[in-house]
C-alpha cells in the first residue's frame, strides 16, 4: 500500500509525468480515431433511418456524447481542484487548466448540436429546458474558470482561484439543475419533452457508447497535450525543461 | 524562538532568494537588508503567514507557524509597508478599531496617550484624509506605543519619518526588546536601536 | 465569536455610514434598471403585473454585484485587509461579519425599496408582501455567494467585469426560488 502511494506521488510531479504523458498521448489519439470511426460507421451508415424523426436524429451520436463528456469533465475538475487544495501539488491546477477548455467546447457542441437537432424535431431552436439550461449555466461556469485562470498571473495563485471556483461549481450543479426543473414545471415552457423515441435500437446504443468512448479518448489526449505545454510554461525556468527543450531540439536537427 | 530555515522564494521566474534561515531568540533584533527587488518585504510576509514559501519553514517556538496558526497570530504584531489605516476614521477611530479587530482592548485613554506620543493629540478627531503623508504613517506608528505582542514585524518602519520620530520610534523598539520581544525590520538608513541585541541579515 | 463579528460588521457599517454615496448610488441604480423595463416592455399593467417579480430580483441581483468589488477591495488596497487576516480571530468569523456588513448595507436597503418599486408595476399587496419577504430571504445569500467571487478576484485588472462573470452563473438557484415564490 505504500510503495503505492509513493509510485502515485511520483507522477504528481509534472517532471516526470510529463514523458508519461508524452508518450500516452498517441495511444489515446489513436483510440479516439478508432472508436470515432467505428462509432460513426454504425451510426451514420448502419443503424436505419428512423420513422419518426427520418435522418436528423443522427445528430445525437454527438451531442448525447458532448453531453456526458462536459458534465463529467467538470468533474473531474472539481476533483483535480480539490486534490490540489488539499495536498498542494503543482500537477493538480496544471490538469484543471489543461481540462477546462475541452469542457467548454463539450459544452459547447452539446448546445449547438442540440439546436441544430430542435429545429427540425420541435421547430424551434431553444427551449428553456431544464437540461439545456442547465448545459447552457455549465458553458457559463466553464467560461468563467478560464476568465479568472486566465486575468490572474500568478500560478499558484490562479490554481486555487480556479480550484475554489470549480468546487462552489460543482456544488451548485445539482442545485442549479433543480432549480431549473422546479421552475420549468411551474411555468410550463415547452410542451415537448426530450426523451428520445421509446425504444432505442441496440445499434444505436452501441454506436452512441463508441462514440461516447471516441470523445473520452480525444478528452484524454487534448487534455495531456495542453498539461504538457502547460509544464513547459510554467516551469521553464528549471533544469528539468531545459532538458527536455534541448532534448527535442536535438531530435528537430536530426 | 522564531527559526527559519532554508527559506525559498520564487517571483515569477526569478529566484529571489534561497537557503535563507536564521534564529532569534527574546530581546533580540532582526536587521534585514538588501537592495530594491532582492525579497525583504516577501521575507517579512512569509514569517507572517501571508507568503508560503516555495521551500523551507518557519518555526515559533519549535512548531511551525501554518500548524500555530491562531496561537502563532497572537504573539504577532505586523506593520507593512501600506498604513493598515481608514482614510474615513478619525485616528482616534482607527486606533480602537484595529485592536478591537486585533482581539485587544484598548481604553480611549490609552489610545489618547498613544496619540501624543506620535504628536497627533490635537488631530485625533479630523479624518485621516485630512492627515499629510507622515502623519498617517505617525497614526499606523502609533499602534505600537500600546503592544505588547511578543513578535514585531516592521516594513520599512522608519521611512518618512524626521529624525526626531525615528529616534522616538528607535527608542520604542528598544524597549521592546528590554522587555524581552522580538523585532524583525527592514530599513534603508542606519539606525541606533538604544537596547537588545541586534543580527543581521543580507539578502543579495 | 459573537464578538468578533460584531466588531468587523460594526467597523464596516461605519465606514459605509461615512460614505453613503457609494450606498445610494447602488440604490438609484436599482430603480433606475427597474424603471427601465415599462419603458422597454410598454405600459399594459397585466404584462408589467406578471414580469414584476423576475425584472425587481434581476435588478436587485444586479445592483448586489455592482457593490460586490467593494467588500474587499477597499481594504485591500490600504492594507487593513493584511491585518484582518493576521488577527487571531478565525478567519471565517471575520468574513461573515464583512459579508453581514455588506448585506445591511445593500441587500437590506434593496429589499426595503422593492415593496415602492412594485407598485410602478401594479403589484397587488399580497404580492408586494411575497417579494420583500422574498428578496429578505435571498439577499444574504446574493452577498456570501458574491463574496467568494469578490475574494477570487481581489486585485485583478478587469475585477469587476470578472465578478460577474463567476458570480451570476452561481446566483441563478437564487433568483429562479426568489422570482418564483
Amino acid at each position: 500500500m505504500n510503495n503505492r502511494l509513493i509510485n502515485w506521488f511520483k507522477y504528481a510531479s509534472p517532471q516526470s509525468f510529463y514523458p508519461l504523458a508524452g508518450k500516452m498521448i498517441p495511444w489515446f489519439a489513436a483510440l479516439a480515431v478508432v472508436f470515432g470511426v467505428a462509432g460513426l460507421w454504425l451510426g451514420m451508415v448502419v443503424a436505419p433511418t428512423d420513422f419518426q424523426q427520418g435522418e436528423g436524429y443522427r445528430i445525437i451520436f454527438i451531442h448525447v456524447p458532448a453531453s456526458w463528456m462536459s458534465m463529467f469533465i467538470y468533474l473531474v475538475m472539481a476533483f483535480w481542484a480539490a486534490l490540489g487544495l488539499a495536498y498542494n501539488t503543482r500537477l493538480s491546477g496544471m490538469m484543471a487548466q489543461a481540462l477546462a477548455p475541452t469542457g467548454a467546447l463539450m459544452a459547447f457542441l452539446s448546445l449547438w448540436t442540440g439546436a441544430l437537432w430542435g429545429k427540425p424535431m420541435w421547430g424551434t431552436w431553444w427551449v428553456w429546458d431544464a437540461r439545456l439550461t442547465s448545459e447552457l449555466i455549465l458553458l457559463f461556469l466553464y467560461i468563467g474558470f478560464i476568465a479568472l485562470q486566465a486575468s490572474i498571473d500568478d500560478p499558484r495563485r490562479a490554481d486555487k482561484a480556479g480550484a475554489v471556483l470549480a468546487l462552489v461549481g460543482v456544488v451548485n450543479i445539482p442545485i442549479i439543475y433543480f432549480s431549473v426543473k422546479w421552475w420549468n414545471t411551474l411555468h410550463q415552457g415547452s410542451s415537448v419533452s426530450l426523451t428520445k423515441s421509446p425504444s432505442m435500437a441496440m445499434l444505436m446504443l452501441w454506436s452512441m457508447l463508441l462514440m461516447a468512448l471516441c470523445f473520452w479518448m480525444y478528452s484524454i489526449a487534448v487534455a495531456l497535450y495542453r498539461a504538457r505545454s502547460i509544464m513547459l510554461e510554467r516551469e521553464r525556468g528549471t533544469e528539468w525543461v531545459k532538458e527536455v527543450l534541448a532534448a527535442e531540439g536535438e531530435g528537430v536537427a536530426k | 524562538m522564531l527559526e527559519a530555515s532554508n527559506l525559498e522564494c520564487v517571483r515569477g521566474e526569478r529566484r529571489l532568494f534561497a537557503g535563507v534561515g536564521f534564529r532569534l531568540e527574546g530581546g533580540e533584533m532582526l536587521f534585514l537588508q538588501g537592495r530594491n527587488g532582492s525579497g525583504k518585504t516577501t521575507l517579512l510576509r512569509m514569517i507572517c503567514g501571508l507568503t508560503h514559501p516555495v521551500a523551507g519553514e518557519i518555526r515559533w517556538k519549535g512548531e511551525t507557524i501554518g500548524a500555530l496558526g491562531e496561537e502563532f497570530r497572537e504573539e504577532l504584531c505586523y506593520l507593512g509597508h501600506l498604513n493598515a489605516i481608514k482614510e474615513e476614521l478619525t485616528p482616534l477611530e482607527n486606533l480602537t478599531a484595529s485592536a478591537r479587530l486585533a482581539g485587544e482592548t484598548l481604553s480611549e485613554d490609552e489610545a489618547l496617550d498613544a496619540l501624543e506620543a506620535v504628536g497627533l493629540l490635537g488631530r485625533e478627531d479630523l479624518a485621516c484624509k485630512y492627515l499629510s503623508q507622515g502623519q498617517k504613517r505617525r497614526v499606523a506608528l502609533s499602534r505600537l506605543v500600546h503592544e505588547k505582542r511578543a513578535l514585531w514585524v516592521l516594513d520599512e518602519p522608519f521611512v518618512a519619518l524626521d529624525i526626531a520620530a525615528v529616534a522616538w520610534l528607535a527608542g520604542l523598539i528598544g524597549a521592546h526588546l528590554q522587555r524581552g520581544g522580538m523585532a524583525v525590520l527592514t530599513t534603508h538608513q542606519a539606525v541606533e536601536i538604544p537596547a537588545g541585541q541586534v543580527r543581521e541579515l543580507m539578502l543579495s | 465569536m459573537i464578538g468578533t463579528i460584531t466588531a468587523v460588521t460594526a467597523r464596516d457599517l461605519k465606514l459605509a455610514m461615512r460614505r453613503q454615496a457609494d450606498i445610494v448610488s447602488v440604490l438609484f441604480f436599482f430603480i433606475i434598471v427597474a424603471s427601465l423595463f415599462p419603458l422597454g416592455i410598454g405600459p399594459e399593467p397585466d404584462l408589467l403585473r406578471k414580469l414584476a417579480p423576475g425584472v425587481l430580483w434581476v435588478g436587485a441581483l444586479l445592483a448586489t454585484m455592482l457593490s460586490l468589488p467593494r467588500l474587499f477591495a477597499d481594504d485591500f488596497r490600504d492594507g487593513t485587509l493584511e491585518q484582518l487576516v493576521l488577527a487571531p480571530q478565525p478567519l471565517g468569523l471575520t468574513v461573515i461579519g464583512k459579508v453581514l456588513a455588506h448585506w445591511l448595507v445593500s441587500g437590506l436597503p434593496l429589499a426595503l425599496l422593492a415593496p415602492v418599486l412594485g407598485l410602478q408595476f401594479d403589484l397587488s399587496t399580497d404580492a408586494l408582501l411575497v417579494l420583500t419577504v422574498s428578496l429578505l430571504i435571498g439577499t444574504p445569500a446574493l452577498s456570501g455567494i458574491g463574496a467568494i467571487g469578490a475574494a477570487l478576484t481581489l486585485g485583478l485588472r478587469g475585477g469587476g467585469v470578472l465578478v460577474s462573470l463567476l458570480v451570476l452563473p452561481l446566483y441563478i438557484p437564487v433568483l429562479i426560488f426568489g422570482a418564483g415564490a
